[in-house]
């Protein structure tokens, strides 16, 4: 290999960029947050580098019948589980799971995202990634994702008020074991649906899937060791709105959910000590890496009208506010729920997938020429 | 809503450029954070893993519903 060649200087330098985020957060804020930087550039690499996704695989699932990408995601949240479940039960005094209670505006929340995240190809995850790896859809869509989750946190008490159930968990329910057996079973039972209702051919995963499939569950297994608690990203966008808005010159601290002790806290202190921002700079960062490394860089999205934009900026406003009034989003409430044992996420995974299927259909409608655009990154 | 590549032949900048102002971004915001907020006492930070810490973890989630009630 000729060291130097462009190609290899351009390689050598986005080694010392990354290197100079970890060591620079760790200057400033110290090694536990160095390491969650270091997850979060995990997170990135593999979600852009393997190009495994969570709304595109839905799509997928549910228009070409091509389940490979779900029973993907599947595999992950089992393979989490697996050591996540033993992890919490013998040290329930330092890690906690993403625990959350079922209820209407957590349901319809869900519902609401996955109508979004089938109008922008993107998740929670996702449009993280995308804006990371240059797609400029997914970097207008962040901004309204930012400002949607901190205003969800605004009338998140309100939603809530609508009515919920008590936090509920396989753990309470079944034991920390028979929980675990039991997400087991319900992952395992809607990996075989998947696959029945796959077309042959579409139904075992890629090599290339299933070692991201793995390595996603050691980088949520390395977040929750690390931060005590599981992988989330809503949190940490709504606390980058909240910040600006503050900065801005709203008084966001008097406010019902910023004023009480724990998001105070947060409000106050740098974001180098938040754990979801530290995992989103992370993921962002760590797809901009892949992008770069690439020798071939994918085209970027077609321009659209300027309405266009308005309806992608309001449809990442929306999926900030959905997600946050549903308890997370496919990595929050999806992923880490299922993986550490909540209810909430098995619930809010049937919502998504159903308000999923009716963005498919949607979308064509709403975004009728905007469609081959939207189909360009990481899902 | 069309798409008007064709129509207005504006030309968007690559997806280099596009991650590059998303990282920028997240810089300056970072920045930007680090002025108003208060100021990080590195004496007081936290042992590296939450394992083996002893202590409650202290970050915020998005399931987190102490403040919803």
């Amino acid at each position: 290999m000729d060291i130097s060649s462009p190609d290899s200087k351009k390689r050598f330098n986005l080694c010392l960029l990354a290197s100079a985020l970890v060591f620079g957060t760790f200057y400033m804020a110290g090694p536990r947050s160095a390491f969650l930087l270091l997850v979060g550039l995990g997170f990135g690499l593999v979600l852009e580098g393997f190009r495994f996704g969570f709304a595109g695989p839905w799509r997928l699932a549910v228009k070409e019948r091509d389940g490979r990408g779900l029973v993907a995601q599947l595999m992950a949240i089992g393979l989490t589980a697996a050591i996540a479940f033993p992890l919490l039960a013998a040290n329930p005094d330092e890690l906690t799971g993403a625990y959350a209670p079922i209820g209407f505006a957590m349901i319809a929340g869900a519902f609401v995202f996955g109508i979004a995240m089938q109008l922008v190809m993107g998740c929670g995850s996702g449009t993280l990634v995308n804006a990371g790896s240059g797609n400029l859809v997914s970097l207008i869509a962040l901004i309204g994702f930012v400002a949607g989750s901190f205003t969800g946190s605004l009338h998140l008490g309100w939603w809530n008020g609508l009515g919920t159930l008590p936090v509920l968990t396989m753990q309470d329910l079944f034991g920390s074991g028979g929980g675990l057996w039991v997400t087991l079973l319900g992952l395992a039972i809607l990996a075989l649906v998947t696959l029945a209702w796959s077309e042959h051919g579409k139904r075992k995963p890629p090599l290339r899937l299933i070692a991201a499939a793995i390595m996603l569950a050691l980088l949520a297994i390395l977040n929750l060791v690390i931060a005590g608690q599981s992988w989330g990203v809503v949190y940490g966008l709504g606390l980058w709105g909240a910040k600006l808005a503050q900065a801005g010159g709203m008084d966001v601290a008097t406010t019902a959910f910023w004023s009480n002790a724990a998001h105070a806290e947060r409000l106050q202190q740098s974001i180098l000590t938040d754990v979801t921002s530290l995992t989103n700079i992370g993921l962002i960062a760590g797809a901009f890496l892949v992008m770069r490394w690439r020798r071939s860089v994918d085209p970027q999205v077609t321009n659209l009208q300027p309405v266009s934009w308005m309806v992608v900026i309001v449809a990442g406003l929306v999926l900030g506010y959905s997600s946050r009034i549903a308890f997370g989003c496919n990595v929050g409430a999806f992923f880490s729920g299922v993986s550490t044992g909540s209810l909430h996420g098995w619930v809010w995974f049937v919502s998504a997938f159903a308000g999923s299927a009716l963005g498919i259909r949607l979308r064509p409608i709403l975004l009728q020429q905007a469609r081959p655009v939207m189909e360009v990154g990481i899902p | 809503m069309n798409v008007d590549s064709e129509n207005t032949g504006k030309k968007l900048p690559g997806r280099p450029t596009s991650g590059l102002l998303a990282l920028i971004g997240v810089f300056l915001f970072v920045v930007m954070d680090l002025i108003n907020a208060q100021p990080i006492d590195p004496y007081q930070a936290p042992y590296p893993t939450a394992l083996g810490s002893g202590q409650i973890p202290s970050g915020a989630h998005c399931t987190n519903v102490s403040a919803v009630d």
